[in-house]
């Protein structure tokens, strides 16, 4: 099978099998101008037939995410230590999970002591959003000069929460970079997790993103205002969520006009109430 | 979009086991319930491992089928192209996943070393 890679200038092919590759070394030329891997001795493989003898297989069988989900437990040992929960909160970029927080905070001061992670990559402008209700936030800009990543893993976490007062707080919210991939895959450390979803984005994402909407417990569908104006089908959109996730809570929503944010802060009652 | 920083991951994992010697391959088990795309991950391990002990080696990736058991019916089978987490069999939709979420490094290839070949 070919291996398609690319080189430091932009080029890019796939190696189809063993034609110009010395099976004996794995060696091969490239035949095309303009790229040089400008280090002796770099050899590319792309042919392994040529490593069926005299190589040495080892077992490793380690998870990838072991090291992430030792991080994640961490978090989620201090957070309990502190009588803290923690809820992930993750949706698609705009999908209104900041306008629901500010909601939150405002309904649930005096009420709950709330702390903010909020993964952005590159701003504060979330975070400044979220200034003046009362809550303690901890920004965690991801951007790292490959554009920033697409998500909080739980090191990055880990690093915003000693920044909070934890020993004072009852709940902190990860707000999660605005991603329908990537962010499902890593455990942070929290209890829960919740998806905003805008109807704007369509009935059918569920099945295009049923990793994501199978991790969480509740989806917030929002920006139900907008259901007058839009061809959005709400039924299909629930068949599709319950083909990937018959359990999920489902909370219909607007943030902005206030509609079933109360149901939310609910959701969020109860899951300070679950025991530990 | 998250496999450069999986490549971190493998890294490490990597460098732990071949303990200074010379990596070739490296087998990776990817679940077809995981976000990881094999040429992402291919391209991102050679911008991670470029210029590091393990550069030159190459990932291979196995890819697991999703399969679900039913907790109604018991009946297991696999998830197939479409995320519907239905039984197959009695429509039930209480399943449990029982493969397709691995991701981990099961082995790694090690070149053979005669003396004054081991890379740079």
């Amino acid at each position: 099978m070919g291996r398609f890679h690319r080189h430091a200038d932009g080029t890019e092919h796939s190696h189809d099998g063993p034609d110009n590759t010395d099976p004996s070394t794995g060696d091969h030329e490239h035949g095309h101008e303009g790229h040089e891997h400008g280090r002796e001795g770099h050899e590319h493989t792309g042919d392994h037939s040529g490593y069926a003898t005299g190589t040495e297989r080892v077992a490793v069988l380690e998870r990838i995410f072991g090291e992430n989900d030792k991080t994640a437990a961490a978090n989620r040992a201090s957070l309990a230590a502190n009588g803290v929960r923690a809820v992930n909160l993750m949706s698609s970029p705009g999908a209104g999970k900041t306008t629901l927080l500010r909601e939150t905070l405002a309904r649930l001061k005096g009420e709950a002591r709330i702390g903010i992670v909020e993964g952005d990559i590159e701003t504060s402008l979330d975070a400044d959003r979220l200034a003046g209700f009362g809550a303690s936030v901890a920004l965690v800009n991801t951007g790292n000069g490959f554009g920033g990543e697409c998500h909080l893993d739980a090191p990055m976490v880990g690093s915003a929460l000693p920044r909070l007062p934890l020993a004072d707080l009852d709940l902190v919210l990860i707000e999660n970079v605005g991603n329908l991939v990537c962010p499902a895959e890593f455990d942070v450390g929290e209890d829960a997790r919740a998806m905003v979803y805008a109807i704007t984005e369509g009935e059918e994402k569920p099945l295009k993103y049923p990793v994501m909407f199978r991790s969480c417990q509740l989806v917030v569908v929002n920006k139900i205002d907008l259901l007058p104006h839009l061809d959005f089908d709400m039924d299909g959109f629930l068949g599709n969520l319950r083909a990937v996730n018959p359990g999920a809570t489902v909370i219909q929503a607007s943030a902005r006009t206030g509609e079933g944010v109360d149901a939310w802060c609910d959701w969020l009652r109860a899951q300070l109430a679950v025991p530990r | 979009m998250h496999e450069l920083s999986l490549c971190g991951s493998i890294a490490d994992i990597v460098s732990r086991h071949a303990e200074g010697r010379t990596v070739t391959v490296i087998h990776v088990q990817v679940g077809q319930l995981r976000q990881v795309v094999p040429d992402t991950l291919a391209f991102c391990w050679e911008m991670v491992s470029a210029d590091t002990a393990l550069d030159g080696s190459v990932i291979e990736v196995e890819t697991v089928p999703a399969r679900m058991r039913c907790r109604k019916c018991g009946h297991s089978d696999e998830v197939g192209d479409l995320p519907v987490f239905a039984c197959h069999d009695c429509g039930g939709i209480d399943a449990e996943i029982i493969a397709g979420e691995e991701f981990m490094v099961t082995s790694l290839d090690l070149a053979a070393e005669p003396a004054g070949e081991t890379g740079t």
